[in-house]
C-alpha cells in the first residue's frame, strides 16, 4: 500500500435534476467512511472548500455536505486545464441512531472530516464547523 | 487438444485498444460540446494541473486534498517543473470501513513550462489543499514592448 503510486481520479460530477443557479460544476467528493463501536466518521476531498463555505446538515437520518469552493480569478490566458472548479455535494443516508449534540466536524487541508458519536436521538440540528 | 494462434479478426493491433481510442476520442468530443472545457485530465497523471499565463508569470495550480506541505516536493530545474510527493493513508484502527473511494500512494508529475523561469523567485503557496505555484518568467522570456518611431 505505501509504494502504490497514487491514480489520477476522474472528479465525478453530479448527475441531478434540480439544476444550481450559479453556473458552476458540481462534484461528488470522494470519501471514507468508517465506523467504530463509538462513532461514525465520514472523511471527504474537497480541495479549495474553506472551513466557512462548508455546509453540513443533519436532518432526520440524511447527512448533507456541500462545500462551495472559491473560484480562482483567472490570471492571464489558460494554458492547460487538467480539472475544473467547482462546488461539492454528497448526501448520506444514516443507519445507526446519532448523537447530534456531539457531532464535531473539522476542514484541514481541503479534507472533512465528519465524526458522528453513535447514541439514540431524532431532532435534527445544523452543526457548525470548526477549524 | 489442438492449440490455435490467436488471430485478430478485427485488423488492428489490438481491439481493446482500438476501443478505449475510441472512447477517448468521444469524451473529448462530448466535452467540447458540453462547453465545460477540457475537464479531462489530458495526462493521466496525478495531480491533475491547471497553468495560465500572464506577462510576467505562469501560474500553476494542483488540487492535492490531504498533503501537508513537509510531503511536497518541488523543484524547476531549466524548464522543467517536477511536483513529487506523497499522500499518506489515514488508517483507522478497529473500525470497519463502508467506503474507501479516496486514493492514497506517491506520486511524481514533471511538466515542460513554455517560458524559462527565475527558479530563485518561484513562490508556492498551499491553501485549503489547492497548491498555488507563481513561476515568474525569466528576464529574457518576459515580453519586450517595441516602440515604433514615427517621422
Amino acid at each position: 500500500m505505501e509504494d502504490k503510486d497514487l491514480q489520477l481520479q476522474e472528479k465525478k460530477e453530479l448527475q441531478t435534476k434540480a439544476e444550481s443557479t450559479r453556473d458552476v460544476p458540481v462534484f461528488v467528493p470522494a470519501v471514507d467512511i468508517y465506523e467504530s463501536e463509538s462513532a461514525l466518521t465520514v472523511v471527504a476531498d474537497m480541495p479549495g472548500v474553506s472551513a466557512d463555505s462548508l455546509d453540513i446538515d443533519l436532518d432526520n437520518d440524511q447527512l448533507t455536505i456541500r462545500g462551495t469552493a472559491a473560484t480562482q480569478e483567472s490570471e492571464g490566458s489558460v494554458l492547460l486545464q487538467e480539472y475544473s472548479v467547482g462546488d461539492y455535494y454528497r448526501q448520506f443516508t444514516l443507519s445507526d441512531a446519532i448523537d447530534r449534540s456531539k457531532i464535531e466536524a473539522t476542514m484541514k487541508d481541503g479534507v472533512l472530516k465528519v465524526v458522528l458519536p453513535k447514541a439514540e436521538a431524532a431532532r435534527p440540528r445544523k452543526i457548525t464547523v470548526r477549524t | 487438444m489442438a492449440v490455435i494462434r490467436y488471430r485478430n479478426p478485427f485488423g488492428f493491433p489490438n481491439p481493446f485498444q482500438e476501443l478505449a481510442r475510441v472512447q477517448r476520442e468521444m469524451d473529448r468530443l462530448f466535452s467540447q460540446i458540453m462547453g465545460r472545457g477540457p475537464g479531462v485530465a489530458a495526462s493521466g497523471v496525478f495531480p491533475a494541473l491547471n497553468v495560465t499565463e500572464d506577462a510576467d508569470r505562469i501560474t500553476v495550480t494542483a488540487e492535492l486534498p490531504g498533503i501537508k506541505a513537509e510531503d511536497l516536493d518541488i523543484s524547476v530545474v531549466g524548464k522543467t517543473l517536477t511536483l513529487r510527493g506523497e499522500r499518506k493513508p489515514d488508517v483507522a484502527e478497529n473500525v470497519s470501513y463502508h467506503r474507501r473511494e479516496r486514493m492514497a500512494g506517491k506520486f511524481q508529475k514533471a511538466m515542460t513550462l513554455p517560458y524559462e523561469v527565475n527558479a530563485e523567485g518561484v513562490e508556492a503557496e498551499c491553501k485549503n489543499g489547492v497548491l498555488k505555484l507563481v513561476l515568474p518568467k525569466a528576464e529574457h522570456a518576459k515580453p519586450r514592448k517595441i516602440s515604433i518611431k514615427a517621422d
